[in-house]
């Protein structure tokens, strides 16, 4: 289903701008961008490396609309530095989340696209992912839903994956990958028989959004279209955990019989065999009618988060 | 410093300290004035893998359900996180955030969270143990890190001899504990020599309420606008309304 106003060609959700993101996934109209490119937050750290700067840091933050319920919304841009988190960047987010503690926002979607921490400026987008961590429980302890939603080319990587799972709910589609150290990094560190990083059907396997929706490492899977996701986010967020002893020793629970029951495992497949899930053709092939008729793993449903 | 001179250092009356596996560490301490102190921590530079990750989120959520008020110290000499196909398999991600959401849970719950950093910490085994605290000191020869200048190098395609030189000018990417002290990581560096001293005395105070890393980063000119900016983007969506 389109978002009103919008055509089928923009609503592509993997090929848009962080902007077109931010937008399309509002109710038409009613984004307003919070420090936009006349604020000049260009990265003061970049010239010494020789890069071009944007005056947006790589990502988007505003407010606006959604069904008409004042929400926040923040979307990184992978197309620049891969999204990663630099210090004014991350500065952006940090404010963002801060803000919508204080004002006590229904909810804040937060689009991920980010290899994780810029490495030109390593400590500040260290310090700035964990300034985000904080600023997430405290919106969350506010009431305030926060959705991560990953579907961009760079994916939620580094601190982004950890980003994201401390997030109330995380939505895909079968672009978003989740991870902590990319596939190239585990090569790199530990050999190409750990982890070949060129083998694309592994590295989807176990970092792709279609395995980490059979298992529980996302709450909602979608087609790759901005709508979808903007669907999604609504139907997530009167369902959002709330951030409570119970939901993490729930979360502890869970973790650890997911460890108890696949801690063998090195391949999605083994996990899905030992599940007793036997889908009719490799996972990543399969249409997206044919994925959503696959049942996620039963542990795969939960307020555990 | 080894595990066992700082334990010494830090609690000269003693305390007790069991080994929980995967490199982790649970035990208290009885401090005069204090009171109790709950510990936990990970040792050896040992990588912070899911086990690990799980073992110190349950002792943290099992204080909280015990409604402990005691604070808790966070040790840390850990290396990366455990970098492995098998653990961003089964969720890497999620255990990280799970320890950091514990630990931030445990400081909404009234428990002052110290973390003491005496060794290495690197890239997201630093965000989800050190970085997850309240408070955050280190010992001068602690070695926080994000990824050391050789992996930049390569991942920036920029020569090391660059890298080195630059890093002499700017602690925004180097490694080590002065850059991350720049940045507002690290709260204070506690001579050897002062352990028992100076940790009476923070346990005293109270907790910081907020966090305050980024002021502390521009106050002292490792990160130049982040405080600022977070603050503009807060007074723009408060005029937005």
């Amino acid at each position: 289903m389109n978002a009103p106003g919008m055509n089928a060609q923009s609503d592509y959700y993997y090929e848009a701008s962080a902007r077109e993101r931010a937008q399309g996934l509002l109710d038409p109209g009613s984004f307003t961008e919070f420090m936009g490119p006349q604020s000049r937050c260009l990265s003061p750290h970049l010239a010494q490396f020789n890069l071009t700067g944007a005056f947006d840091d790589g990502i988007i933050i505003g407010a606006g609309l959604l069904q008409g319920m004042p929400v926040y919304v923040a979307a990184q841009e992978g197309r620049f530095m891969g999204g990663a988190f630099g210090e004014l960047h991350g500065a952006k987010l940090v404010g963002l989340l801060r803000a919508a503690a204080a004002h006590k926002i229904t909810a804040v979607l937060l689009a991920l696209d980010t290899g994780g921490v810029r490495l030109q400026e390593a400590n500040a987008g260290e310090m700035a992912i964990s300034e985000v961590l904080r600023a997430i429980v405290a919106a969350r302890r506010a009431g305030v839903a926060v959705i991560a939603l990953v579907g961009g080319r760079a994916g939620a990587f580094g601190g982004g994956g950890i980003i994201a799972a401390s997030c109330s709910r995380i939505i895909v589609s079968g672009h978003g990958r989740i991870s902590v150290s990319g596939p190239e990094v585990i090569e790199t560190n530990k050999g190409v028989e750990e982890f070949d990083s060129k083998d694309r059907g592994l590295v989807w396997r176990v970092t792709g959004g279609r395995s980490r929706a059979l298992l529980g490492g996302a709450d909602a899977y979608v087609a790759d279209r901005i709508s979808a996701f903007r669907d999604a986010a609504l139907a997530q967020i009167p369902n959002a955990p709330p951030f409570t002893l119970e939901s993490l020793q729930a979360e502890q629970a869970r973790l650890s019989q997911r460890l108890a029951a696949y801690g063998t495992c090195r391949d999605a497949t083994e996990i899905w065999r030992q599940a007793g899930l036997e889908p009719p053709a490799p996972v990543a092939d399969l249409s997206e009618a044919d994925y959503a008729g696959l049942s996620r793993l039963p542990e795969a449903d939960h307020d555990a988060r | 410093m080894t595990r066992d001179e700082l334990l010494t250092a830090l609690f000269p009356a003693g305390c007790s300290i069991q080994p929980g596996g995967f490199g982790t560490l649970r035990g208290m301490a009885e401090l005069p004035g204090t009171g109790r102190v709950e510990i936990i921590g990970i040792e050896a530079g040992t990588p912070l893998g899911i086990e690990g990750a799980l073992i110190l989120s349950g002792h943290v959520l099992d204080l909280v359900a015990a409604a402990s008020r005691a604070p808790l110290l966070v040790l840390v000499d850990t290396a990366a996180q455990e970098m492995a196909r098998r653990e961003e398999l089964l969720g890497l991600n999620e255990a990280l955030a799970h320890l950091a959401k514990s630990l931030a849970l445990a400081a909404e719950t009234g428990m002052f969270t110290l973390g003491l950093l005496y060794g290495r910490a690197a890239a997201g085994a630093f965000i989800a143990t050190a970085l997850s605290t309240q408070m955050l000191v280190a010992l001068p020869d602690a070695y926080p890190s994000v990824m050391d200048l050789p992996s930049i190098a390569r991942v920036t395609k920029l020569k090391l001899e660059t890298l080195e030189a630059l890093a002499q000018t700017t602690p925004i990417f180097a490694p080590g504990l002065e850059p991350l002290f720049a940045t507002g990581a690290i709260a204070e560096i506690w001579p050897p020599e002062a352990l028992a001293a100076r940790l009476a005395a923070t346990l005293a105070a109270p907790p910081p309420r907020a966090d305050t890393r980024d002021a502390l980063g521009q106050a002292r000119g490792g990160r130049k606008r982040a405080h600022d900016i977070a603050a503009q983007v807060m007074a723009q969506a408060a005029a937005h309304g």
